[in-house]
C-alpha cells in the first residue's frame, strides 16, 4: 500500500518536468496512475469485503512509538474507490478544462490523491494527521493558484489557517487520546477503547474540532464556499468528492469505539444537523452556482457527520451510501458548473438562460445528477435518503424526533435547491430571451460528468452492489432487529411517505420561490459565518499589533528586566517549595572575612551610583581586590593569585578605552519610575541570589568528585589539585576556554580596527610600523592623559612647547628602553623607564616561575601569562606602543596561534600511542646538578595556555595603540566624524 | 552539610544588586561595570556552593589523604577559568562601547526603531485589512 502511495507521489513530481514536453499529456498520465491505483483496489475488493484486512507496518521512529502503519479494511476501502475513482474522472475532465498550468495543477492534484489515499489508510493517529495537513497544504497550492488574483489568495489563506488552527486542536486530541490508551493504533485504539472519562471525552471534543473544520461543519464552514474561487476540477475533486469528506471519514472510523462516550451523540448530532439545515437554507439563496453548490456539500456533509456519528448500523450505512451517492452526484455537478461555465462564461443563476435548449446532453447529465441530489428514485441518493430516515425514525436514540424533525427540513431545503439549481442554470427566463448559440462541450470533456451521473443511476438499479460495499463497515455495530439492507424499495413504510412528502415540499418551495424570497428578505439574517472570520482575523491582527507595541517597546533595560524577574520568579517558587531546612546559620567563617566583605559591598554600593567614569572604574577595581582577598580567605590562593592579576589587567585596559571617553556617563534620561523599576529589579535579583546562596549548600547531596581529585592529583605529577584539573583532569575544558579568549582578541582588535584602514591610511601606517614620524596623532593620544575628559583642539595637535618647561625635569637624556624615543620628550619619565628597564627582566622571570611551579604551588599558565602581560604593559604604559612592538620579536597573532596550536598538538599526541586524547605523561630524569627532575607533557599544554594569554594582551595593547591614534569624533554633531566619512 | 555563611551570602546578594542595577543602564561603560560585578558575585557564589572551607587544595595526594581537611577543587577551577573568560568578554564589551561612542559621539544602547516600526504597524495604511472584508454576497435571488 505505501508503495502505491509513494508511486503517486513520485509520479506528480515529475509531472512539471513531463508538462514541458508532452503538455495537455500530463492529465492522461494522472488519469492513468490513478487508474492503475483503482484497478489495484479493485483487486482487492473483494477479499477485503469478504473480512479480510491487509495491513502493512514499516519502523518510522520507533523510540517515539512512530511507525507507518497502513490498513485496507472496509471502511477505507469504500473511501479508496471513491478517491481513485472520481481521481480518474477529474484528471480526465480537467484536461479540457485547464489551457494553462498543466503541469503544476496535474501534479499536485495527484499529490494530493496519494495523500488522500495515504490519511484513508493510515492506522496511526500521528500518521493520520501528517497526511491530514498534507491534503490542507495541497488543497492551499491547488485554491491559491501560481500568481493569482487576491481573492484566489485570500479563500486559500482562509481555508488553511481554518483547517490547521482544528488541525492543531485535533492533534491535541490525538495525542491525549493515544496517551490514555497507550498506543496510536487506531485498530487497536478500537478494539480496546481506553476507559471513558474527563481526558477521553475531552480528547474526542479536540479531535472532533478538527474533523468539523475540515468536513466545513457549522460555524468553521466558511472556508468552503470561499474556496469556490479556485477552479471548478480543483472544486469537484478536494471541495466535494474526497478532502472534505476527511472529517466525515474520521467520524466513521471512531465511531464504532466511541459513539457511547458522553458528550459524542450530543455534540455529533448538533453540529451534524444544524449544518445540514443551515447549509442547505444559505444554499437557497446563492446565486453563483457553485456557491450554491458548495452550500449544498456543507448541508450534506453535515448530514454524513451525523449519520456516521449517531453510531448505530443503520446510521452507519446510511452515511455511507450517502457518502458513495454524495462523490458521484456533487463531482458530476461541478463539472457540469465548469462546462457551463468554460462554454458561456459565466456561472450565475440570473444571467444564465436557455441553456437546456442550447446544450440538451449537458442539461440531462446535470438533471440525472441532479435527481440523485435531490434524493429521486432510483437513483443512489433515494437510497440514502431511506437509510437516512430509517436511521432516525427507528435508531433509538435520545431526541429522534428532532433529529428526524431536523433531517426532514434539511431534505426539504435540498429539493429546493436543486430545483433552483436546474431551472436557474438550463430554462429558459421569462425575463431573459434564450442565450445566443453555445459551443457544444467536446465529448472527452463531458464524458466524465456523465460517467458520474450515469453511475448514480446504475448503483441505484443495481444496489446489491452498494450493500455490498457498505455492509461490511456497518456490520460493525450489532444489529437491533432485522437488519437494514440498502434497497431500492421495502414497501410502503413509514420512510418512503416521508421521503415522498419532502419531495412534494420542496417542489412547492420552488414553486413559491417569488413570496418565498419576499418572505426572507424580512427574516433577520442569520449570523454570517464569513463575516465572524473576516472579523476575527482583523482583531487577531490588531490584537498582534497591540501586544506588539506593549511589549516590543525596543528598550533593552526593559527587556532585560523581563528575563531578570522570570529568572527571580521561576526559580524562587521552586526553592520555596523545596526548601531544604536550614542547618546553623554562622555570621562569618572567620573574623577576616568581615572587613574584605565591608570592602566589596561598600565599593559595589559606589559603582552602582558613581556617575563619573575613572572613579566607577576605580571603584570596581577595588572590588576585584577585596573580592580576591576573599579568595585567600577561603581557601583558594590560585584563584586569588588570578584575580589579582586579572583585576590589574582589567583596569589597565579599561583606563586606556576610557581616557579617550567623556569623563562623565551620559546622565540617566528616563522617568523616576524607571529608575525605581531598576533598583527593585536589582534588589529583587539580589535578595534572590542572596537566598540561593543560603540554601544551595543545603541541597548538596554528595561532595562530587573533589576527593577523588584530591587523591588522584598525584598521577598527574603535581601537587596543585586546581592547576592539575585545569590542565590534566578538565583539560578539555581549557582547551575550549583559551579558544574563547583567542576569538575574543580577534573580536576586538577588528572593532578597534574596523574603519581605521580606510579612513586613516596615514595614522594606520603609522600604527603598523612604529616609525613614530606622525607626530600630531601621537600628541592627540597623549592629550587626555589625567582623565578628566579634556579633549583636545578640533585639530587633534597639541603644541609641544605647550609644556612648561618645569615639567620637563625628567626628561631622560640617556636610551633606557629602545622605544621610548618615539614619544615626545615631555611625555617621558627617567624614573618611570629606569624603573622598568629594572622591572621588566625580573617580572618575565617571575611570570616564568608560576609557569613551571604550577603544578605544585600556586600559579600555572593562566597566571604566568598574566604576569608576562603585566610586564608589556608597564613598558607600553612607560614608552609607548612602539616599544612593546620592539620588544616583542613575534606578532601578537603568531604567538596566540602558537599557544593554541602546542595546546592541541599536546593534546592530540597520545592519540597516536593509542591512548585518549589529553592524557599527560610523566617523565623522570636525573640532571647532574638539580638531581631528580620529574616533568609531565601538562607542562607542555600550560606552556600552550601561558603563549596564548600573553598573545591576546599584547593584542589587546596593539589595539589599544591604534585606537588611541584615531581621531576623535566630533561630539555633538550626532554622529561622529568617522562614521561621517564611511564609505 | 556545612554550616551557612551569612556574611558570605550577602557579599554575592549584594554584588548581584550592584550588578544588575549597572546591567540596567543605557550606557555600556556601565554596563560593562556591571557584567564584571556579575563576574564576581558569580565566582563566589560557584565557591560558596562548592563546600566547606579548608586548607588550599595543595597536596601530594595518595589514598590516605584527608578529604575534609582541604576545600573542594573543582569550583575553584570553575571560577578560575570564569574569572579568565570575564575578562575576555570585559575587553570585548569595552571595545564594543568603545566603537559605540566612535560611531555615534556617546556609548548609550538607543531604543531599537526596528521594534518600534513593528508596534506601529497599525499606523501604516498599507497594512489596514478592513478592506478585505466581503462585499455582501448576500443577496437574494429566485
Amino acid at each position: 500500500m505505501l508503495v502505491v502511495v509513494l508511486s503517486q507521489l513520485a509520479c506528480a513530481a515529475v509531472l512539471p518536468a513531463a508538462a514541458r514536453r508532452i503538455g495537455r499529456g500530463v492529465w492522461a498520465v494522472a488519469a492513468l496512475v490513478l487508474a492503475g491505483s483503482l484497478a489495484w483496489l479493485l483487486t482487492r475488493t473483494a477479499s477485503v469485503l469478504d473480512g479480510t484486512t491487509y495491513t502493512e507496518t514499516y519502523a518510522w521512529s520507533p523510540a517515539l512509538g512512530l511507525e507507518i502503519a497502513l490498513r485496507l479494511d472496509p471502511l477505507s476501502l469504500m473511501m479508496a474507490l471513491v478517491v481513485t475513482g472520481v481521481g480518474v474522472a477529474v484528471m480526465t475532465y480537467a484536461a479540457s478544462y485547464h489551457h494553462l498550468g498543466h503541469g503544476r495543477e496535474a501534479g499536485l492534484l495527484l499529490a494530493f490523491a496519494a495523500v488522500m489515499l495515504g490519511l484513508v489508510l493510515a492506522d496511526h493517529l500521528l500518521l493520520l494527521y501528517v497526511f491530514w495537513e498534507l491534503t490542507s497544504v495541497a488543497s492551499f497550492l491547488l485554491i491559491a493558484g501560481r500568481r493569482e488574483g487576491g481573492d484566489r489568495q485570500r479563500a486559500a489563506e482562509q481555508a488553511l489557517l481554518t483547517t490547521v488552527a482544528a488541525g492543531l486542536a485535533m492533534l491535541l486530541g490525538m495525542v491525549m487520546l493515544g496517551q490514555a490508551a497507550g498506543t496510536y493504533r487506531i485498530s487497536a485504539l478500537l478494539a480496546d477503547p481506553p476507559p471513558p472519562g474527563a481526558t477521553v471525552t475531552c480528547a474526542l471534543v479536540l479531535i472532533l474540532v478538527g474533523a468539523f473544520a475540515k468536513s466545513a461543519q457549522f460555524p468553521l464552514h466558511a472556508w468552503l464556499p470561499a474556496a469556490m474561487a479556485a477552479p471548478t476540477s480543483v472544486s469537484a475533486y478536494l471541495h466535494a468528492a474526497t478532502m472534505v469528506k476527511a472529517g466525515v471519514y474520521l467520524v466513521a472510523r471512531l465511531a464504532p469505539g466511541f459513539a457511547e462516550t458522553t458528550g459524542w451523540r450530543p455534540l455529533v448530532l448538533t453540529v451534524g444537523l444544524y449544518t445540514l439545515v443551515v447549509g442547505a437554507w444559505r444554499a437557497l439563496r446563492e446565486t453563483d452556482m457553485k456557491r450554491l453548490l458548495a452550500y449544498g456539500t456543507v448541508s450534506e456533509l453535515g448530514m454524513m457527520i451525523a449519520l456516521f456519528g449517531m453510531g448505530t448500523r443503520t446510521g452507519a450505512l446510511a452515511g455511507a451510501v450517502l457518502l458513495l451517492s454524495h462523490a458521484l452526484f456533487k463531482g458530476a455537478l461541478f463539472m457540469v458548473v465548469g462546462i457551463v461555465d468554460h462554454q458561456t462564461g459565466t456561472r450565475d443563476l440570473r444571467e444564465l438562460s436557455g441553456l437546456g435548449r442550447a446544450l440538451p446532453v449537458l442539461a440531462g447529465v446535470a438533471l440525472l445528477a441532479g435527481a440523485s441530489m435531490a434524493k429521486l428514485p432510483p437513483t443512489i441518493g433515494w437510497i440514502a435518503q431511506d437509510g437516512a430516515l430509517e436511521a432516525m425514525l427507528h435508531g433509538h436514540i435520545t431526541g429522534e424526533a428532532w433529529a428526524t424533525a431536523a433531517l426532514c427540513l434539511g431534505s426539504v431545503f435540498t429539493v429546493t435547491y436543486t430545483a433552483r439549481f436546474l431551472q436557474g442554470g438550463f430554462a429558459v427566463k421569462r425575463d431573459r430571451g434564450p442565450s445566443g448559440a453555445v459551443e457544444a462541450p467536446r465529448p472527452l470533456f463531458l464524458a466524465p460528468a456523465a460517467a458520474l451521473a450515469v453511475l448514480g443511476l446504475v448503483a441505484g438499479v443495481g444496489y446489491p452492489a452498494v450493500d455490498a460495499l457498505t455492509a461490511p463497515y456497518a456490520d460493525r455495530y450489532p444489529a437491533t432487529g432485522k437488519p437494514f439492507h440498502a434497497e431500492l424499495w421495502h414497501g410502503w413504510t413509514l420512510g418512503v411517505w416521508l421521503a415522498l412528502l419532502i419531495v412534494v415540499l420542496g417542489l412547492a418551495l420552488h414553486a413559491a420561490r417569488r413570496p418565498f424570497s419576499r418572505l426572507l428578505r424580512r427574516l433577520p439574517r442569520l449570523p454570517d459565518a464569513e463575516w465572524c472570520y473576516r472579523r476575527t482575523m482583523v482583531a487577531l491582527h490588531h490584537g498582534a499589533v497591540v501586544l506588539t507595541r506593549y511589549t516590543q517597546v525596543g528598550s533593552l533595560p526593559l527587556y532585560l528586566s523581563a528575563i531578570l524577574i522570570t529568572v527571580v520568579l521561576l526559580p524562587s517558587i521552586a526553592v520555596l517549595h523545596e526548601m531544604p531546612p536550614l542547618h546553623e546559620i554562622r555570621a562569618w567563617w572567620t573574623p577576616a572575612e568581615l572587613p574584605l566583605a565591608l570592602t566589596v559591598l561598600i565599593a559595589a554600593a559606589g559603582a552602582a551610583v558613581i556617575k563619573h567614569r575613572l572613579a566607577a572604574v576605580l571603584v570596581t577595581g577595588a572590588v576585584g581586590y577585596a573580592v580576591a582577598g576573599l579568595f585567600v580567605v577561603q581557601g583558594a590562593p590560585d584563584l586569588a593569585l588570578t584575580q589579582f592579576l586579572v583585576e590589574s589587567l582589567t583596569l589597565v585596559v579599561v583606563v586606556l578605552v576610557l581616557r579617550r571617553m567623556p569623563s562623565r556617563f551620559t546622565p540617566a534620561s528616563g522617568t523616576a519610575l524607571g529608575r525605581w523599576t531598576r533598583a527593585a529589579v536589582a534588589v529583587l535579583v539580589g535578595v534572590f541570589v542572596a537566598g540561593f546562596a543560603l540554601t544551595a549548600p543545603q541541597g548538596r547531596q554528595n561532595a562530587g568528585p573533589a576527593g577523588e581529585y584530591l587523591r588522584r592529583v598525584g598521577e598527574t605529577g603535581g601537587q596543585n589539585v586546581v592547576n592539575a584539573i585545569i590542565v590534566d583532569f578538565r583539560a578539555l575544558d581549557t582547551m575550549g576556554e583559551i579558544a574563547v579568549l583567542m576569538v575574543t582578541a580577534l573580536g576586538v582588535i577588528s572593532l578597534i580596527r574596523l574603519g581605521t584602514r580606510q579612513d586613516e591610511p596615514r595614522q594606520d601606517a603609522s600604527a603598523q610600523d612604529g616609525d613614530g614620524k606622525d607626530r600630531s596623532a601621537r600628541d592627540e593620544a597623549a592629550g587626555d592623559e589625567d582623565g578628566t575628559g579634556r579633549r583636545p583642539g578640533p585639530d587633534g595637535a597639541a603644541d609641544p612647547s605647550d609644556f612648561p618647561a618645569a615639567a620637563r625635569w625628567d626628561e631622560p637624556r640617556e636610551h633606557w628602553l629602545p622605544g621610548s624615543t618615539d614619544l615626545l620628550g615631555a611625555e617621558r619619565s627617567v624614573l618611570m623607564e629606569v624603573v622598568t628597564r629594572l622591572l621588566f627582566p625580573s617580572i618575565l622571570v617571575v611570570s616564568l616561575f608560576l609557569l613551571l611551579s604550577g603544578h605544585y604551588r600556586p600559579g600555572g599558565g593562566f597566571a604566568g601569562g598574566l604576569v608576562a602581560g603585566q610586564a608589556y604593559i608597564l613598558r607600553y604604559v612607560v614608552a609607548g606602543a612602539g616599544d612593546v612592538e620592539r620588544a616583542v620579536p613575534l606578532r601578537p597573532g603568531h604567538l596566540i596561534g602558537t599557544g593554541l596550536t602546542l595546546a592541541a598538538v599536546t593534546g592530540l599526541t597520545p592519540l597516536a600511542f593509542g591512548r585518549p586524547p589529553l592524557t599527560s605523561t610523566l617523565w623522570t630524569w636525573h640532571l647532574p646538578v638539580l638531581g631528580q627532575v620529574k616533568s609531565s607533557s601538562s607542562l607542555v599544554f600550560d606552556i600552550g595556555v601561558y603563549l596564548l594569554i600573553l598573545g591576546v594582551i599584547l593584542t589587546l595593547l596593539s589595539a589599544a595603540g591604534t585606537s588611541l591614534r584615531a581621531p576623535v569624533p566630533q561630539l555633538g554633531t550626532g554622529t561622529g566624524t568617522v562614521g561621517g566619512r564611511r564609505p | 552539610m556545612r554550616s551557612l555563611d551569612l556574611t558570605m551570602a550577602l557579599v554575592v546578594g549584594g554584588l548581584f544588586t550592584a550588578g544588575v542595577h549597572l546591567l540596567l543602564q543605557r550606557s555600556l561603560m556601565r554596563v560593562v561595570l556591571g557584567i564584571i560585578l556579575l563576574g564576581h558575585g558569580a565566582n563566589l557564589l560557584l565557591l560558596e556552593a562548592g563546600g566547606p572551607l579548608g586548607d588550599p587544595p595543595i597536596t601530594a595526594g595518595g589514598p590516605d589523604v584527608d578529604v575534609s581537611a582541604h576545600s573542594d577543587p573543582l569550583p575553584q577551577a570553575m571560577a578560575l577559568t570564569a574569572i579568565v573568560i570575564t575578562f575576555g568578554v570585559t575587553t570585548f564589551l569595552l571595545a564594543l562601547s568603545h566603537r559605540s561612542w566612535r560611531l555615534t559621539g556617546h556609548d548609550e544602547v538607543q531604543n531599537d526603531p526596528e521594534d518600534r516600526r513593528i508596534g506601529d504597524v497599525a499606523e501604516r495604511a498599507d497594512d489596514d485589512p478592513t478592506p478585505h472584508l466581503p462585499t455582501d454576497d448576500r443577496g437574494d435571488a429566485g
